[in-house]
Parts: structure tokens; sequence; C-alpha cells
């Protein structure tokens, strides 16, 4: 296991807590959940009300980046509106920390929404007539922090995000990836432990977005924020994620880590989205590797020490990274976990089969009806006409 | 022997409209209303007309007193503020052809009628407008109110204003409001409606009150909106003040008024053209002040 899903296994309390949480639109919502609960369909109950987000649960733990993936429609983005209480569900409770969002007053909730869950927007909601420093700051300005202070801590947020001077531009003279740098600053400057970021770089260009990811992976990594992160691209999914939960149509069908949604898709659906997924930045040596002592593994080389000239991978490294090793050596490539121990090898035939999905063709039999093997049958077809 | 009398009134032609309709008497409801208004809301209607007489006497008292020059030098250097040196220019020339037809007086009682109307329409409508974005139920019973106000044609409210207020600026005030009043309300709720929600939505994310959000996401940027439409009502009302010559209420509107009586096309000319003017600064001044809203110069300063 990698360092990331180590983090997800700790038995601490949940930061975000979701329950059976429902959300249906419409006048008769109620009564459109209870048909749901019965076992209907969502279209069973269009009548009623539009269901958007239907019987999703899930824990995230402190600290953890969780992803909420879903193609638009899938009620993703009502989903994490309801984990700082902008939608009330129609059934089911959501817990921030000891509080049920659905129970609490409205003041409690504008002081949880304060002091403990901030958020960023996809298009950024920044105030356009005010400077980048004193959006920054807006979060404490609602939070009653003096004038000083908060210039202060939005200051220091903004240097966070690499904005250092540009402090009294307004927004629109700003960048996309700017700008966003900015949302980001506000609601690192909110000091709360718990971040919600809905589509947050999906406005952005695709070099801008890469960079912002692992600046959003760094800054994780320093301040130890729990982030639910809401997107319908799987690859920045399994780039940020430490679980993700994939969405189809209100509801979640399957929550696992990138590696388990990669190697064991749930249902066609979720294989389909895997097909796209650049696998090599996702798996890791340690995924891949023949674990030390298995049959398979060449013998001598097992237990002994790492002889010089064998080259040494850590456990973590992306399979992008193993190419150039293997194909310089002419023996398996030597894994070694953090403490140095040697844990597995890697040849170049493991390497490859790692770049086929497991499940063999199941996937491709099944996507026979869209994408690339319908051409391929219908080519086949034409050819024996 | 009911329904045979039933049957004929109905059947029958009536007289008086001419057709199979029997008459209806909204013309005498209304006017028993009124009367029942007049004599019930004395005391009311009494403490209105005061108040709104002082508000008249006291902005006319500060156009009317200052000598021509000074007055007109104030306005100039205010147009020149709001946008620039040529339109304070166009101002000045634009009000020495005032003084020079001799409306000057009749202008600033003019100027301070469309005032005091403008400011309590905004007074009335800016707020109905807010509560208007914020609530669908009140928007639904708003809006006809509003056709209702803006489509009635602008004489017919003279006539309720001049029985409960009598003739003077009080009852060509009140005309002035009701009518002016629709641009208002309009332009403020389509401008808070129109703030992008996502912005909304980060206030309410971060923890701020109704409130907060108010005061400081949904208003300034609805201002640029909101600004358009403090223009047209002040439009409107100088146009309707204008029209409540007909009742007494003086300045350009009682020329234009003699004018017509008199058949006189020199004098109808000459009111008219003040009018125009003043139209030209409070159109131009105001619909500067909406760019200098500091969304407006946020977006400005860019483009710069």
């Amino acid at each position: 296991m990698s360092a990331t899903t180590a983090r997800t296994t700790g038995t601490q309390s949940p930061a975000v807590r979701v329950e059976n949480v429902y959300k249906v639109f419409g006048r008769r919502a109620q009564k459109a959940v209870r048909r749901l609960e019965e076992g209907a369909s969502r279209d069973a109950v269009k009548d009623l009300g539009t269901a958007a987000v239907i019987d999703v649960s899930f824990d995230v733990a402190p600290g953890e980046i969780f992803v909420v993936m879903g193609l638009s429609g899938s009620g993703k983005s009502t989903l994490i509106r309801m984990i700082n209480g902008l939608w009330t569900p129609t059934a089911g409770h959501v817990r921030l920390g000891g509080d049920d969002l659905t129970a609490v007053s409205g003041a409690r909730l504008r002081e949880l929404r304060r002091s403990r869950v901030s958020m960023v927007f996809q298009h950024f909601a920044l105030l356009p007539h005010r400077t980048v420093l004193e959006n920054a700051a807006y979060p404490l300005e609602i939070q009653g922090v003096d004038k000083a202070e908060r210039r202060e801590r939005a200051a220091k947020a903004l240097d966070l995000v690499g904005l250092e001077g540009w402090h009294d531009s307004l927004p629109s003279q700003l960048s996309g990836g700017m700008r966003q740098r900015v949302g980001l600053a506000r609601a690192l400057a909110a000091d709360t432990d718990v971040l919600l970021m809905d589509e947050a770089f999906s406005a952005l260009d695709p070099l801008i977005r890469r960079e912002m990811q692992e600046q959003l992976i760094e800054l994780q990594r320093t301040l130890g924020k729990t982030i639910v992160f809401i997107t319908h691209d799987l690859n920045e999914a399994m780039h940020l994620g430490d679980r993700i939960a994939v969405m189809r149509d209100g509801r979640v069908v399957q929550i696992g880590t990138p590696e388990q949604i990669l190697s064991e898709p749930a249902d066609d659906y979720v294989a389909q989205f895997v097909n796209d997924v650049d696998r090599t930045r996702v798996l890791t040596a340690g995924s891949v590797m023949t674990p030390t002592g298995e049959p398979g593994s060449p013998a001598g080389v097992a237990a002994a020490p790492t002889p010089d000239g064998v080259p040494v991978v850590a456990e973590d490294t992306p399979l992008a990274d193993l190419f150039a090793p293997a194909a310089e050596s002419d023996v398996p490539l030597t894994v070694h976990d953090d403490a140095g121990h040697v844990v597995g090898h890697i040849d170049r035939e493991a390497l490859l089969e790692a770049m086929v999905p497991e499940q063999g063709t199941a996937p491709d039999l099944e996507g026979v009806e869209d994408g690339a093997p319908v051409e391929a049958a219908a080519t086949t077809e034409g050819a024996a006409r | 022997m009911i329904t045979a009398a039933l049957s004929a009134a109905t059947l029958a032609v009536n007289d008086e409209t001419g057709t199979l309709v029997p008459r209806i008497d909204l013309g005498e409801w209304v006017n028993s209303f009124v009367d029942w208004l007049t004599t019930s809301f004395t005391g009311f209607f009494d403490a209105i007309k005061n108040a709104l007489q002082g508000a008249y006497d006291a902005v006319d008292w500060v156009f009317s007193t200052p000598p021509f020059w000074a007055v007109a030098l104030v306005l100039a250097l205010l147009a020149t503020w709001a946008k620039s040196w040529r339109l304070g220019l166009t101002v000045l020339v634009g009000l020495v052809v005032i003084a020079g037809v001799d409306q000057w007086d009749h202008a600033m009682d003019t100027l301070s009628l469309v005032l005091v109307s403008a400011v309590i329409a905004l007074i009335i409508a800016i707020p109905l407008g807010i509560w208007a974005a914020r609530n669908d139920h009140v928007s639904r019973v708003v809006r006809p109110v509003l056709d209702l106000l803006q489509t009635m044609p602008a004489f017919v409210y003279l006539i309720p204003t001049v029985i409960i207020f009598l003739t003077g600026a009080v009852p060509g005030i009140v005309a002035t409001v009701l009518f002016a009043l629709a641009p208002g309300v309009r332009f403020t709720e389509l401008g808070i409606r129109q703030v992008d929600s996502e912005v909304v939505e980060a206030g309410r994310a971060f923890g701020a009150t109704d409130r907060r959000i108010l005061r400081q996401i949904q208003v300034p940027l609805a201002l640029p909106t909101i600004m358009a439409g403090v223009n047209q009502v002040i439009m409107l009302s100088l146009s309707m003040v204008v029209v409540a010559g007909m009742v007494g209420a003086g300045g350009l509107g009682g020329d234009v008024v003699s004018a017509l009586q008199q058949i006189d096309v020199g004098l109808g000319f000459e009111a008219g053209l003040s009018v125009v003017i003043l139209a030209i600064f409070l159109d131009r001044v105001t619909s500067a002040l909406a760019g200098r809203a500091p969304v407006s110069r946020a977006l400005a300063k860019v483009r710069a």
C-alpha cells in the first residue's frame, strides 16, 4: 500500500460524514424519496420531482483528499453543496465533525461555515470591485477579524498560493489560473479544516490545471486540510484523490482508491471511464511488482541485499517513470519501501502486462456498442462482404 | 315574475352602453372610493401635503435664491466632475440659453420638482425592487401593479391627486412619483437577480448573513443596473412634471400649458427647448454617475 492510502485507513472519527442523503427538487420531494427508498428508479419518480442525489453515504477522513467524480447532471454539485448546508438534504444526514447540518439552526450553520468549512468555486466567484487582498480577506471580514489582522492573514494565504505582489490588483486584471489562486487563497485564509472544491480547476487551461493540481497536493501535504474535490475529469480524480466516489444519475456507483477503481471497476460505466485514464500515471511500482518470496521472483536476489548495478525504484514511483530504467537494465527492477527494504521486483513483461486492463477483455466486450470497438467491428463486417 | 324580469333585463339592449352588456359603473366606484379616501384620511393627506410642500419649497429655495450665474456654474461643474469638461461646457451653454429665453426661474422650479419627485420615487422603488428580487411572491404581485402604473395615461394620475391635494406643486409631485416609480423597481429587481449566483453563494458559503450579502455583494454588483433605473426614473419624472403643469404645478409645464391654451407657438418652443436642455443635463449626468459605480470602474480599469 502506498503512503496516500495509508492515511485513509485511520480510525479517527471522520471529518465529514454523509449518511443516506437524498436531494429531490420539486413539490412532492418527500414522496419521491419514499418511492426511491422502495427501489423506484430516478426516471420513475420524475413526476414527483428531480432526484439529484439518491442514497449517498460516505465518510471523509481528516486530512484526506476525497474526490467525487461524475458527468454533468450526476448530482455531484448538489452533493457538495449539502456538505456546507447551501442545500438541505431532502432526507438523510450530513455531519461535519460533531454537528448534524440537517438539524442545526441558521445561526449555527453560518457559524460552522465560518469556522469549519470553506469553498472554492468553478468560476472563482470573486468580488470584481475588490482587490486581490480584499477578496482573500473576505471570509475573515465575515468572521469579524479586525482589519490589520485580516490583511496580514490574507497576505499569508496569498503567499502560499504564489500571489505575492498582486495584492492591489483587481480580479479582472488576472488570468484565469491566477484568479482561481485567489479563490484558493480566500478559502485558505478562512483557516477551516475542511475545504470544498467545486470543479475548481475545470475552467482552466490544461497546463495551468496541472500546475494547480500539483500545488493543491503540495498545500494539502503541508497544511493537512480535509478536501472534498468535485470533478468530471477522471484523470484529475485519479491524480488528486486518496479515494474517489464515482457518481452516475444521482447515485454513487463506486468508492475506492484510484488503483481499486482502475483495476476493479464496479460496473461497465466505471470501466468505460477507466479506459481513458493514463494508467502509467496512476499505477505505481508497488502495485505491479512481484512481491519478494512469491513464485516467479528471481531466486537468489530475493533475500539478498541489492547488488550493485541493479536499478532500484521506490514503491510509490508511477509506472511512467519505470520504463526508462527497465529499458536500460537487463535484470528486473528492484522495488524498495520507504524504509529501504527490498519488497519486490518488476521485469519488463510485468510492466507491459500492467498496461492492459486487468479484467482482460470484459469491459471491451461490453463496450462494443460504442466507441472504437464499433468501428473495428464495422470494418471487419465490411471486409467480410 | 322575477325570472321574467331578469331575462327581459339581460336580453334587452342596455340603454347606456348600446350593447347587451349592462353598464358596469367602474367610474362611479372609483369616484366613491376617492371620496371615501379624502373624507377618511384628511389628516393623513394633510401631513403628506405639508411634508411635500416643505421639501419642494426647500429645494426650490436652494436653486432659485442664488443668482443665475452661480447656479449655472455649479451645475456645469457637476457635469464636468461626473463626466468631462466637454459636458460641463455643453451644460453651461444650455443653461445660458434657458436664461436667454427668460425661462430660468421656471426651469429651476421644474428642476426642483423633478429632484423631489425622483428622490421620493427612488426611496420607494429601490427597497421594493430589492424585496421583489428576493421574494418571488412579492415579485408576482408587484409586476402587474407596475404594468398598470406605467401604461396608465399620465394625465389620469392628475385627476385623483387634484381631488385629494387640490392644485399646486404637491399633486404634481404625487402624480410624478406614481408615474416614475416603475422603472426604479424593475431595474433594481433585474439588477439584483442578475448578480452572479456563484458570488452570492460564495458569500453564503463563508457564513455571511443575508443582510451582509445584500450590502456587500448584491447591491454593489447590481449598482450599474440600478443606476440605469435611477436615470430612467429621473427622465420619466421630467416628462411627468411638465404634464403636471396642467394642475398648476408651475415651472416650465405651466408655460407649456398656457402656450397650448393661447396657441402661442413661440412660448411653447421656448419652454419646450428649456425642457430639452434640462433633460440633456439630467440624463448625461446620471448616466455618467452609473459609470462611476465601483464595479463599473473596476471593469473599465481593465479595458484601459
